[in-house]
């Protein structure tokens, strides 16, 4: 098979898995049957066109236009790569989890639910490949839609109020900035291709790209850059599944995913540091960091406190571009994987609490790790990755994004990072100290009860990936490496 | 020999037709022969726009008669397209309008409807065909005094109301536009607009050709629903029958849309109306209000047609826009709008049409749970209304990309700004309709509907699925549209 016919098949195995899983609605096992093996299909898939982009090779596709010479394209570069294989590999443990979660907590309207994840998978694979902006455009908007019935999937009137705040934030930022952006840049540049270098250096005089910057870092909601981040905690009323894959991989990281894509292929990391006028992106990164850390330190409610950890996270990623310096790019670059592998592992903890113990507040933690030692230790392993304590995965991007502020000599951010990780250290230990050093003394027989063995093994899957990455980041490293300049 | 004839028969046909329905005196082979008809219609529109794609400009002489003395058919881009839209939708709504119309008007009054329709379509279709503006007024009349009849058939008594309060208007509009068509022939003594587009401009800005571009670009703007001359319309849409209300949405504004783009373009230049007159400036202005106040408007509605309705007067305002900036690209954009916007507002209507069918109403309440009951009528709602949001991949994107992409070549960011606030107004609207159909529970005494009958399915589909289609496969709708719009900012034809 070619590669750009393997680049379309990619699309095409969850789009057809949607189909056959709409099909088999009154058939509930074969219905999860066909799920997992569409998930294996695309992971599949996606691996086997890895080995041509390490190898430097870059397969393109390009489909017909929609508007006059813009085609719908796909081109594969490193960064799309990692993302694909992120979200396509954390999509088969997530599966496997939602099986287990979907029967343990009797969620209704199943075929939505399946068909809308394929959905929004086929988008975020739409996303790491697309070849030029406006092609990334349109599958970051159908990420959007397909991601929206599943957070209002229960119905109720909360969900159907956070609904509404995360279609707003994230269809008005994209399509009042993002897209204005978009046009600006196809209207001054003539083009909309991603370039290594960029292309606007040289298109538009510099207050233009200045105001360029901040229409597309504030238009690229999904990056959660503050004050654009309410739609993530709000998103946390949807099934835990979801928050796992979509609210800390899938869309989350298609908007830091598409904020890097702007800054290398459209900006251009050396016109980007050149330009007068970007350094604000650096101080909101950085103040997102901190201040999303805060406001996590008093949520009470797991998973909000997980959501605020991500917008924090997310910003790592964002600043990692702005630094606009080689090892920044690459470890924000790798930072996409290791948060994606750490804030899975805790997501899928915090599900397999709600199943087994119905908790979800942080207060009523007391003790769990007793009841539930294999959850507690995959949370721990996700909580001190996050930290950037090794033997986790975060702790080498962490080590790359200060690297690359050391190399811009901004001091303050090197700060802001060591003071971050102080932080989540300081809302992650909490949670452990209460769940196995409980205040008052737990009885001494407490009974065993996880929660059900497809959640079990998807939260063990994910906290092996984080270890993982620590002893084997060579691989990651090779593929993300181009990023930094160096032809 | 019968291709020579063909911009006749596309006027004709229907013309004739229309008395034939009255003579079947059933209402079943009345729909029989109008689904000939229109078909047969589509099939004229199809093959001039051939023509005039692969010829270039069609002049028909009727009776033989030269112009200025007889009066000319004239077919270029422009209208040739628009030609095919009012054809195209009429023709795909006649598998819905058998059993929307059985359920909705008395049986002895059937064939008329359709005799009605006819007449409707006439007018519209001679619009559009003729190359003489008295003509223009004629088929201007014979196409409202049949939309009155139409709107009147309405299942409520309110359609009563809306009918009138159309018809003073309708009539305030087509006797401004005779008015102004007046001051033209005293001045230069012609009616055909070949004729006026050489003469008018040679008169300079005579207080007379002022008065004639005031009174007639009021008078297209009231038949257009621009707003402010948008009031007509929401009753109108809302009561009327529901195949009324989706060929109308489809065509009757786009229509209004064609004669202002004849007239300013075509017969008093782009000089004198954009650069003489500040009618950039006028239309932005009323478009970009028309954009934000009918789209709000339409969140606050309870019921789905009237919040359709107000959407029209919002997606007018975008037709404006395209026009106003008076570039190739805007008016693109505004002819791609017209063919996009047919598609999915008349699918919308046609959906509605088919939720009213199986529930006998249509209040945004009564859609509560429908998701499930009405699945696939449900899915065409929901992608007609991506497309009026402007989502990617449907047709809608297309349009306001260009008017954007417009907006900026004329350095007008702000304008390009109004018009992506606009979708997310849009987004405000379809989302009520979303979140009442499919995440909001039934009410347990719901009676159990089934889905609609396929027909009516059908229709709905065929133009929910061409605005999807249209808005992957750009060639032909952009292609004709730009060719269209080069011919009018060149001026005279």
């Amino acid at each position: 098979m070619s590669h750009a016919a393997q680049i379309l098949a990619a699309l095409a195995v969850p789009v057809a898995g949607a189909f056959l899983i709409w099909a088999t609605a009154r058939r509930p096992v074969l219905q999860e049957a066909v799920s997992v093996v569409t998930a294996v299909a695309l992971f599949g898939l996606v691996l086997s066109l890895a080995p041509a982009v390490a190898a430097g090779e870059a397969p393109r596709v390009a489909l017909f236009d929609i508007v006059r010479g813009l085609p719908i394209a796909f081109a594969l570069e490193p960064l799309g790569m990692l993302f694909a294989l992120i979200a396509s590999f954390l999509w088969i443990a997530t599966t496997v989890y939602s099986i287990g979660y979907v029967r343990a907590n009797d969620e209704g309207h199943r075929t939505r639910y399946y068909v809308c994840f394929a959905a929004a998978l086929a988008s975020a694979i739409g996303v790491a490949f697309a070849g030029n902006m406006f092609t990334l455009f349109l599958f970051y908007e159908a990420l959007t839609l397909s991601t929206y019935p599943l957070v209002t999937h229960s119905g109720t009137e909360e969900a159907r109020r956070a609904g509404r705040t995360y279609l707003g934030i994230l269809l008005s930022t994209s399509i009042v900035l993002q897209l204005f952006a978009i046009l600006w840049t196809w209207v001054e540049a003539g083009t909309l291709d991603f370039r290594m270098g960029g292309i606007l250096a040289g298109a538009v005089s510099e207050r233009t790209a200045a105001v360029l910057l901040v229409l597309y870092m504030f238009g690229i909601g999904k990056a959660a850059l503050m004050p654009l981040h309410a739609w993530l905690p709000a998103a946390m009323v949807a099934p835990t599944p979801v928050s796992a894959l979509l609210h800390a991989v899938a869309v989350v990281k298609a908007g830091v995913f598409t904020v890097l894509k702007v800054i290398v292929y459209i900006f251009g990391v050396d016109f980007l540091r050149g330009m007068a006028g970007s350094e604000w992106l650096i101080a909101v990164a950085a103040a997102t960091i901190v201040i999303a850390s805060l406001i996590a330190l008093r949520q009470d409610d797991l998973k909000r406190r997980l959501a605020y950890s991500t917008v924090s996270q997310l910003s790592y990623v964002v600043l990692g571009g702005a630094l606009a310096t080689s090892a920044g790019v690459v470890g924000g670059a790798m930072h996409i994987a290791t948060h994606a592998f750490g804030k899975i592992t805790l997501f899928f903890c915090a599900g397999a609490i709600y199943t087994a113990a119905h908790k979800r507040l942080v207060s009523e933690l007391d003790g769990i790790g007793y009841r539930m030692p294999v959850t507690m230790g995959a949370f721990a392993v996700g909580a001190l990755g996050l930290i950037g304590l090794p033997p986790f995965a975060a702790l080498w991007s962490k080590w790359y994004l200060v690297t690359g502020a050391d190399d811009g000599s901004h001091i303050a951010v090197i700060a802001v990072l060591l003071g971050s990780s102080l932080l989540n250290a300081l809302y992650f230990v909490p949670i452990l100290v209460r769940a196995f050093f409980p205040a008052t003394p737990m009885p001494v027989a407490v009974g065993r009860a996880e929660a059900p063995l497809p959640i079990l093994a998807a939260t063990l899957v994910a906290a092996l990936g984080t270890a993982a990455l620590f002893f084997y980041p060579q691989a990651l490293l090779t593929l993300v490496q181009p990023l930094a300049g160096t032809p | 020999m019968i291709a020579t004839h063909l911009p006749v028969l596309q006027v004709a046909v229907p013309l004739i037709a229309a008395p034939v329905c009255v003579l079947l005196r059933r209402g079943d082979y009345a729909w029989v022969f109008t689904t000939v008809v229109c078909w047969g219609l589509l099939a004229i529109a199809a093959l001039l726009l051939d023509q005039v794609m692969s010829g270039g400009t069609i002049s028909y002489r009727l009776g033989g008669w030269a112009p200025p003395i007889g009066i000319e058919y004239r077919l270029d881009g422009v209208n040739a397209f628009v030609l095919l839209i009012i054809a195209g939708t009429a023709a795909l709504m006649m598998p819905y309008a058998r059993q929307s119309v059985e359920q909705e008007v008395r049986p002895e009054r059937r064939h008329l409807f359709y005799a009605i329709f006819l007449l409707a379509l006439t007018g519209l279709l001679g619009i559009t065909a003729t190359g003489d503006a008295f003509n223009i007024y004629v088929f201007l009349e014979i196409s409202s005094l049949a939309s009155y009849v139409l709107i009147a058939q309405g299942r409520r008594r309110r359609a009563l109301t809306a009918s009138y309060q159309y018809l003073i208007v309708g009539t305030i509009g087509a006797s401004l536009i005779l008015i102004g068509i007046g001051f033209l022939y005293a001045k230069t003594g012609t009616l055909n607009i070949a004729d006026l587009a050489v003469r008018v401009p040679a008169l300079g800005e005579t207080p007379a050709v002022l008065a004639a571009f005031a009174f007639i670009t009021v008078g297209v703007l009231i038949k257009l629903a621009l707003f402010p001359f948008h009031v007509w319309l929401p009753n109108a849409y809302a009561y009327a029958p529901s195949m009324v209300s989706a060929f109308l949405a489809a065509t009757a504004t786009k229509v209004g849309a064609y004669m202002l783009l004849r007239f300013v373009f075509t017969v008093f230049g782009v000089h004198f109306a954009f650069e003489t007159l500040p009618l950039t400036e006028i239309l932005l202005a009323l478009s970009l209000i028309a954009v934000l106040a009918g789209s709000l408007v339409a969140v606050f509605q309870s019921d789905l047609k009237r919040l359709l309705a107000f959407s029209s007067v919002g997606q007018i305002g975008y037709l404006g826009v395209g026009i106003g900036l008076a570039s190739v690209t805007g008016v693109t954009g505004a002819l791609v709008h017209v063919f996009n916007h047919a598609l999915m507002k008349g699918g919308l209507f046609l959906a509605a049409g088919t939720i009213a069918y199986r529930l006998g109403a249509t209040d945004l309440s009564a859609l509560h749970g429908l998701g499930r009951r009405m699945p696939f009528t449900m899915a065409a709602v929901v992608i007609g209304g991506l497309g009026l949001v402007g989502v990617p991949i449907t047709s809608g994107f297309v349009s306001k990309w260009y008017l954007v992409q417009a907006a900026f070549e004329e350095g007008l960011w702000p304008v390009a700004l109004f018009v992506l606030a606009g979708s997310l107004i849009a987004l405000a609207y379809v989302g009520r309709v979303v979140e009442a159909a499919y995440f909001r529970p039934a009410p347990p005494d719901a009676e159990p509907v089934g889905e609609a009958p396929w027909a009516m399915q059908l229709s709905t589909w065929a133009l929910i699925g061409g605005s999807v289609y249209f808005g992957l496969h750009t060639d032909l709708t952009v292609v004709i549209a730009e060719r269209a719009a080069t011919v009018l900012l060149a001026g005279a034809p």
